[in-house]
């Protein structure tokens, strides 16, 4: 069992937990995930670690309400416990000092977080920076409640640009418009060598898009559908390069430029309809439940 | 009962094992086999020769002193028959149920040139079911131990059959010994494998209880590689030794198109998301797709557990293809009939080529050819070659692929020091000692896919050699 010492919910539908497990906190790297099971009859699922505290033996992750388990965990509190977390899985994030490309000129590693994907670059933005690259932060999402991070990621970046799609902050748009003006203004001024890039599948996609003519390396973070996240089970098999990978031994992080997004996009919506139906099914029990309460509290 | 002539014992006929019946048990998840009554296993057991020097037993891994147990269940001593198995076997409720019988110490049984074999298998897991009842209503105290303070630490890395069987022996010798799990659950391909209607995960929860009563720590979600390094096992955490059993456990596909289609699953997903996840169940949190026209691709028993699955999964046609023919499937004989029993289609000499998808990314069907035999090779092995312009669809929405594991990478690749052959096993010496001193290695991961009691077999075997190296260095 692993206890709840910190709980937030750090915008919408999207919680923070940071639980203890002292064996997970010691091993892991930034980039590494781990498999949670909030109750012992859930599904497990893949959430990346988006921070440790190797003195206290917590590690944190944030988890975005999209279904059943998720709904369901966001009902722990602080004091709680929850009854499998298991990891770190995947390899760790490629964290290298990028040599200069324009003499005299710091080159800039841009890291692109979509909506809970800012949990999964903010991590690679802080190692990259202690290795002492220059970091600029673009962070997306629908709207205002859905940003991210914005502030932590401010402490490592040298600009944080923020996009949302209804222009309720930031800048009106994506953050593709953005990290391709981006591109453009540092041509000669250090110029863009790397960019990290994780949030929905469709967006990493548009990304690789971006960067692809420019040949910028880009490593992005798949979230494929999985099981035990040991290579065991085969479901978060992913096409790269015409090839075959296992997200969760061979990943999670991939070269951008060689993944097939079209084929991850129609693996993840295989229980889609499931899914659905078993969050509308809780949430009507649950609902139910509720009244049942108010109806007894009203009765007394 | 008096002492029977050689006659009296020939006269008796071979018991049937009660069963549910095929188009009963193919609905739901309950165990097919009853499992014998106590006459049919005094019968069963009177029908044993008592051979002088047993061919069954030398055909056993671990060597199990059957025409003795087999001689006590005939006088009714069946408490004293299930310890005495114990003795070798530390998991016999289970290898009654999952051992192949046929190809092991029933092969060679000298009463199968009379008429049919005894019927080894249903015998111990006749005695083992009878010694956990017994324990359960009391009538006979469980065996518990602790081990001593002192006691030297060893760890146990993977909770399968060799992990289970190694963790038993080391107990008894009075080690402290920890297991390590990946999963959050104990017992490895026996619960996330070998499905409900074959083996209840609730015999596997019995001996892994067992083994806690006995002072044997499980540890899970600890992914060995991963959460800890072996060397921080030893170095910092003090186990003196460590047995790796983490089994091959990493799914091959046949590198065809449309293996990633939707509706495509390894059997090792399928199973572990019906099996230890409880998605056979529909009020289970974990979703699987659960096909109307379903196509397992492979011929061992991993296969019929998959094929047999969709069947109660609810399945309107199941088909097994095969590339060879019946006589070649690596299954145990008893699977293959059940699967027959219960429905299944068998396309045999058939090997895909494509699986197809409809307009949504689903599967559709798999295309496949037909197969013929070659003459066997110096091995005995035949092969297949294809027949020319023999293409043809199967129609179906989804796949599974049963044909085999490889080896995990993830544990070897953390641990560099350990030497590996070239499809990535781990190498060991006679005793079972790795290329790291201290470091012990047995089941799939050293020997690819085998069976649960040859893993057990390397357990159990391993433990002696642990014990040696630990009295000479620990």
């Amino acid at each position: 069992m692993y206890k709840i010492v910190d709980r937030a919910t750090v915008g919408l539908n999207l919680e923070l937990y940071e639980v203890e497990a002292p064996r997970i906190a010691k091993s892991r790297q930034c980039g590494q995930f781990a498999i949670v099971r909030p109750f012992d009859h859930s599904e497990r699922i893949p959430l990346t670690i988006a921070a440790v505290d190797k003195d206290k033996g917590t590690i944190t992750f944030i988890a975005q309400i999209v279904g059943k388990t998720t709904r369901e965990m966001s009902t722990l509190n602080v004091g709680d416990y929850m009854c499998d977390v298991a990891g770190p899985l995947g390899h760790p994030s490629e964290i290298i000092k990028y040599p200069q490309v324009e003499s005299g000129k710091d080159p800039v590693v841009v890291v692109v977080g979509g909506g809970l994907g800012t949990a999964v670059v903010y991590p690679q933005a802080v190692a990259l920076k202690e290795s002492g690259n220059t970091i600029v932060s673009i962070v997306g999402a629908r709207s205002k409640e859905l940003l991210l991070m914005t502030d932590k990621l401010g402490e490592v970046s040298r600009e944080v640009i923020c996009t949302t799609n209804d222009g309720s902050a930031g800048r009106q748009g994506f953050v593709t418009e953005a990290l391709k003006d981006l591109i453009e203004e540092l041509k000669g001024k250090g110029s863009v060598v790397a960019v990290y890039t994780a949030g929905p599948v469709i967006m990493m996609k548009a990304v690789c898009d971006v960067t692809r003519p420019y040949g910028i390396k880009t490593i992005v973070s798949l979230n494929p559908i999985m099981v035990d996240g040991t290579g065991m089970c085969g479901g978060c098999r992913v096409t790269i390069n015409g090839e075959t990978k296992f997200a969760c031994v061979d990943g999670p992080e991939f070269d951008g430029h060689s993944v097939d997004f079209d084929e991850l996009m129609a693996r993840l919506s295989t229980y889609r309809d499931k899914e659905q139906e078993k969050l509308k099914s809780y949430e009507h029990k649950h609902e139910c439940r509720m009244f049942k309460q108010l109806d007894e509290n009203g009765n007394k | 009962m008096a002492e029977l002539t050689k006659k009296e014992r020939v006269a008796i006929p071979a018991q049937q094992m009660p069963e549910r019946p095929g188009n009963e048990r193919n609905k739901d998840f309950k165990e097919v086999n009853l499992g014998l009554s106590q006459e049919q296993a005094v019968l069963e057991a009177s029908r044993c020769l008592q051979c002088k020097n047993p061919p069954c037993v030398s055909d056993c891994p671990v060597s199990v002193n059957i025409p003795e147990f087999i001689r006590l269940i005939s006088e009714r001593k069946f408490i004293e028959a299930a310890l005495l198995i114990r003795r070798d076997n530390s998991l016999p409720a289970i290898t009654g149920r999952v051992c192949p019988q046929e190809k092991q110490c029933q092969s060679r049984c000298l009463r199968g040139k009379i008429d049919s074999s005894v019927a080894i298998g249903w015998l111990e897991r006749f005695a083992a079911d009878y010694l956990a009842a017994a324990q359960a209503a009391g009538e006979v105290s469980a065996e518990t131990m602790a081990a001593k303070s002192d006691a030297i630490k060893v760890a146990v890395v993977g909770s399968g059959p060799a992990g289970l069987a190694c963790a038993g022996e080391l107990a008894r010798m009075g080690y402290a010994v920890t297991v390590f799990e990946a999963f959050h659950k104990a017992g490895g391909v026996l619960v996330y494998g070998i499905p409900e209607f074959r083996l209840p995960n609730d015999i596997v929860e019995r001996e892994v209880q067992q083994l806690k009563s006995n002072g044997v720590v499980f540890e899970t979600n600890v992914i060995v590689g991963r959460t800890v390094k072996i060397h921080e096992l030893m170095e910092e955490e003090h186990f003196k030794a460590v047995f790796i059993a983490n089994g091959a456990g990493l799914p091959s596909f046949m590198g065809i198109t449309g293996e990633n289609l939707k509706g495509v699953y390894s059997a090792n997903e399928y199973l572990t998301r019906s099996n230890l996840m409880g998605a056979f169940d529909r009020n289970s949190d974990t979703p699987i797709t659960a096909g109307k026209k379903v196509c397992v691709v492979g011929g061992g028993n991993t296969a019929m557990d998959a094929v047999r699955t969709s069947i109660r999964l609810g399945s309107e046609q199941s088909h097994l293809v095969y590339r060879r023919d019946l006589a070649q499937m690596p299954a145990r004989i008893e699977e293959v009939h059940h699967a027959e029993q219960e429905g299944v289609i068998f396309d045999l000499l058939t090997s895909p080529i494509e699986i197809l998808a409809d307009e949504n990314g689903w599967v559709s069907g798999i295309k496949c050819v037909k197969m013929q035999l070659k003459e066997a090779d110096a091995s005995g092995r035949q092969g297949v070659t294809q027949i020319p312009n023999s293409e043809f669809i199967i129609e179906c929405d989804q796949v599974i692929m049963a044909i085999g594991i490889k080896a995990n990478p993830l544990l070897t690749a953390a641990t560099p020091e350990l030497n590996l052959n070239a499809k990535g096993y781990i190498q060991t010496d006679a005793t079972g000692m790795t290329s790291i001193p201290g470091v012990f290695a047995g089941g799939d991961i050293v020997r690819g896919a085998a069976t649960v009691i040859l893993a057990m077999g390397d357990g159990k075997k391993t433990a002696e050699s642990m014990n040696n190296w630990l009295s000479a260095n620990a």
